[in-house]
């Protein structure tokens, strides 16, 4: 018999997320995949699964689903009570729901089940692209989503004793982008010492960001260029905007600053109005 | 060559022109640099993303200085033909801002042999460039919200397959039967850097 479980509500957004897909940028794909890929990695370790097993990203929580058999479950990331599995896997029964409230801080809970979820992959991945529209697609309710088997020992671990997101401001280190020079220097002084908002265009795409705008010295058009995870460009508008996980593979605006790959993963779990402080 | 920085975990390589791109990409797609999980051309750039876990920055950056470009690219790539029947709505439009007409257009996109330079815009979008096509299409004032799967079209200095339906503001100069996207092929896009495309023109229906 198939092990899965069934999602009866998936709150505002949840997908189905990997690893991504790497490898395939050069032919307009992007990498896409969980969009705080700490979080990501954290809860399938916690359930022994395999690095790259496909979990759930639920954004806001909401996210209601029953097991159709015996399951070990964890959450990661913002926690959502009354889920009472956060960092610290659980075993729901067969008939048992497992019900994800708004978050208390954060935006973005990854829910893995032991084995893994195992619907077709698609390029190699089981990730949902919402820029490209590869992958699976949106969960919807009364979707079935097949488990694999389990193929690694459980880790033995309780509790993952991780930080929460923070509901506050969050400072995070950024480095001068290939255009930094594009830039005047009352927009480097900005970026570097005030703070930008999040607005609520933010989506898995980029966090679209609100401040101080950032004024171009280089008027000159560019050509589109590759672009990676972090990016801070900012389009004529001169209002930045964070590239996460589904950014496009290339863009044609310039880009001002990188943030550091780590600190990516935190900035995926802000909500519209928190704010972002660049430290250099 | 120019080396610019793109955060904790990628390069930019600039270049001075796209025939230093299709180069450098050839060689580094050839041989590609330990640690390396993408390699993304672009009009002027390649953008080389790692996995900071199997290798360094200052590595990357190293082999690629260290690395001999093939300018044998351009003409040694995969030949793809792409049958065209060249009945777009803008064909007309396109010709007139060139100064020629339909029949001639079609004879000049047909006659030049075309290179996929980068891919970008939408899963298996190709850029294709040719050395002999020396014209430069205005894109459409006003973007189409719907180009069919297939279209065959122009802007800039580049022609282009549309992969699947979409948004577009190149100027639609036929169509093809050829998916330049599939998943269900391996692989998946046909038309990828460096690959070579003919196209063929058939009767108009």
């Amino acid at each position: 018999m198939t092990r899965s479980v069934t999602v009866l509500a998936p709150g505002p957004l949840c997908t189905v997320q990997d690893a991504g897909r790497p490898g395939l940028a050069a032919t307009g794909v992007g990498r896409s995949g969980a969009c705080d890929r700490a979080s990501y990695r954290l809860a399938n370790r916690l359930v022994g699964n395999p690095a790259d097993a496909a979990v759930l990203e639920v954004t806001f929580g909401g996210l209601r689903l029953r097991a159709d058999t015996d399951v070990v479950v964890v959450t990661t990331g913002a926690r959502c009570p009354p889920a009472p599995a956060h960092n610290s896997p659980l075993e729901l029964p067969a008939g048992r729901e497992l019900t994800l409230g708004p978050p208390v801080a954060g935006l973005r809970t990854y829910v893995a089940l032991r084995g893994g979820i195992d619907v077709p992959p698609v390029l190699g991945s089981r990730s949902t692209d919402l820029l490209s529209g590869l992958g699976p697609g949106a969960v919807r309710p009364g979707d079935v989503l097949p488990l694999g088997e389990p193929c690694l020992p459980m880790p033995g671990v309780d509790v993952a004793p991780v930080p929460e997101p923070t509901g506050d401001d969050l400072a995070v280190r950024v480095s001068p982008g290939p255009r930094w020079d594009w830039f005047t220097g009352a927009a480097r002084d900005a970026l570097l010492g005030s703070a930008y908002a999040v607005t609520g265009d933010s989506n898995r795409v980029g966090l679209r960001l609100a401040g101080r705008p950032l004024d171009r010295c280089e008027n000159g058009e560019l050509p589109s260029e590759g672009m990676a995870r972090g990016a801070l460009q900012v389009p004529p508008s001169g209002q930045p905007v964070l590239f996460l996980a589904d950014h496009p593979v290339t863009g044609g605006y310039p880009v001002l600053a990188y943030v550091d790959d780590d600190d990516v993963d935190r900035c995926a779990q802000l909500r519209p109005g928190q704010r972002l402080l660049f430290r250099g | 060559m120019r080396l610019l920085p793109s955060g904790s975990t990628a390069v930019l390589v600039e270049l001075d022109d796209l025939d230093e791109v299709l180069a450098l990409y050839a060689a580094l797609v050839a041989a590609p640099p330990e640690g390396v999980t993408d390699i993304v051309p672009a009009a002027r750039t390649v953008l080389l993303l790692t996995d900071p876990a199997r290798t360094s920055l200052p590595a990357v950056a190293a082999a690629v200085r260290a690395t001999t470009p093939d300018r044998s690219g351009r003409s040694s790539g995969e030949l793809l033909e792409v049958p065209v029947s060249y009945d777009g709505e803008d064909l007309a439009e396109a010709a007139g801002l060139l100064g020629c007409n339909a029949a001639e257009l079609v004879q000049r996109h047909t006659a030049d042999e075309w290179t996929v330079a980068f891919c970008g815009f939408a899963p298996g979008f190709g850029y294709l460039t040719s050395a002999s096509w020396t014209w430069d299409v205005p894109r459409r004032a006003t973007p189409r919200t719907r180009v069919p799967a297939g279209a065959v079209a122009l802007a800039g200095p580049f022609s282009g397959v549309y992969p699947r339906e979409s948004p577009g503001g190149w100027q639609l100069i036929g169509r093809t039967g050829l998916v330049a996207f599939d998943l269900s092929r391996e692989p998946a896009a046909l038309l990828r850097p460096g690959v070579r495309v003919r196209f063929v023109p058939e009767p108009a229906r």
